[in-house]
């Protein structure tokens, strides 16, 4: 019974963690309510397709079915936050100094927020089809209907307490910095997923090198733990990285600081000074 | 001016890793999984691991099989080595593994994890 509780609420609350960034990073767009139900009906959908058809997934491309699967959902999420941080860097600056309306920067710039959808859908969907084929065991072992209504019920109302207390922390930063604090966890969270990204490739087999860990802080905070699961979703955190991963997230984290550049709104001239 | 020249190099610099990274890439997946001798089988049945201790050799990439005779899923995993992968109920599924130094490594079926308990021993 504590089992089913433990691990429903873990799930919940690692994509909990996910939904509050986005809601902090929306906060005030209009058509939000419509792109996080979106996102969260798609994402459990996927999690119930996913855990139905899980025999067949794992037997595609030589049992690296379910690998191939995590790694492209996890591509299109690092890519979604990648195109949200572009548009940011054009017009979320502008819109966090109150230079702009926000009503008008959405018209102008149609904000992609179908892609912060998809980010809650993927998040929704891994953790969701682990649940969903857990409470089937559950359910299948006869472990009784109340194991499986008290674990879904505490995970969800957990997960979501942890997305209200993640997002109401988000809306204590001065409005100044709001831009900067979202681009900056939205990087981190993308840099997290493609170390997992890596490190599923390396399971697959597809990737056999730098697989040495780097090292270890397994001593001081366990990949199994719940605030070390916290720390892996929102920055990546993992006891043993390798080469590999560390590469990835390094990799994944620089990119996205020169794309918030590449794509920066151009700097207001200051007229006259600029004549040469 | 001066802006938009930083914005055009960063735009070469990021394009430029993406192919690198996407060349490498090619490169290395174009060679397929690397497998190493035969895989390393190991049973679920009664949500338990049979053998519950699997002897591996240490130093040399491994492949590890796991067959769940069980009829409900079972999620293996490990904190000591790299492993998480569900393995469908009366399923299999195979997991590559880096070279292990000389030692103990538990791991575990994350959805019994009171019964489902076992280790590789590397030696």
């Amino acid at each position: 019974m504590l089992a089913s509780l433990i691990i429903v609420f873990r799930e919940v609350i690692e994509a909990g963690l996910i939904l509050g960034i986005v809601l902090a990073a929306t906060r005030g767009v209009g058509g939000r309510g419509r792109m996080v139900a979106a996102g969260l009906a798609a994402g459990l959908a996927g999690a119930v397709l996913v855990a139905l058809f899980a025999g067949r997934i794992e037997a595609l491309f030589a049992g690296s079915g379910q690998e191939l699967l995590n790694v492209t959902i996890l591509a299109a999420a690092v890519g979604m936050l990648a195109w949200h941080n572009a548009w940011m860097s054009r017009h979320g600056r502008a819109m966090g100094e109150g230079l702009r309306s926000l009503g008008h920067a959405v018209r102008e710039g149609r904000r992609p927020l179908a892609a912060l959808g998809i980010v809650i859908a993927v998040a929704v969907l891994r953790e969701g089809s682990e649940v969903v084929l857990f409470l089937y065991g559950v359910a299948a072992g006869g472990a009784g209907a109340w194991a499986m209504a008290a674990g879904g019920a505490f995970g969800i109302a957990a997960g979501g307490l942890v997305a209200l207390l993640m997002y109401r922390g988000m809306l204590t930063i001065p409005t100044r910095h709001i831009f900067t604090a979202t681009s900056t966890m939205i990087s981190l969270l993308a840099a997290g997923m493609a170390a997992d990204a890596a490190a599923i490739l390396q399971q697959a087999g597809f990737a056999q090198f730098l697989y040495t860990p780097l090292w270890s802080t397994a001593w001081l905070l366990g990949d199994g733990s719940i605030p070390g699961r916290m720390l892996h979703t929102l920055i990546g955190y993992t006891a043993r990285p390798d080469g590999l991963q560390l590469l990835a997230w390094a990799a994944t984290l620089a990119g996205f600081f020169l794309l918030t550049r590449a794509f920066a709104a151009p700097a207001r001239r200051p007229a006259p000074a600029s004549a040469t | 001016m001066r802006i938009l020249r930083i914005r055009k190099s960063s735009q070469h610099i990021l394009v430029s890793a993406a192919l690198l990274l996407a060349a490498a890439l090619a490169l290395r997946l174009g060679a397929g999984p690397a497998h190493a001798a035969a895989p390393v089988a190991v049973v679920i049945a009664g949500h338990r691991f049979t053998p519950p201790e699997v002897a591996v050799p240490a130093g040399v990439p491994l492949t590890l099989r796991v067959e769940n005779h069980d009829p409900t899923p079972e999620e293996f995993e490990s904190h000591e080595f790299p492993a998480e992968k569900l393995v469908p109920g009366g399923g299999a599924i195979l997991l590559h593994i880096p070279p292990l130094k000389p030692g103990r490594y538990r791991f575990f079926g994350d959805y019994h994890p009171a019964t489902a308990q076992g280790a590789l021993v590397a030696r």
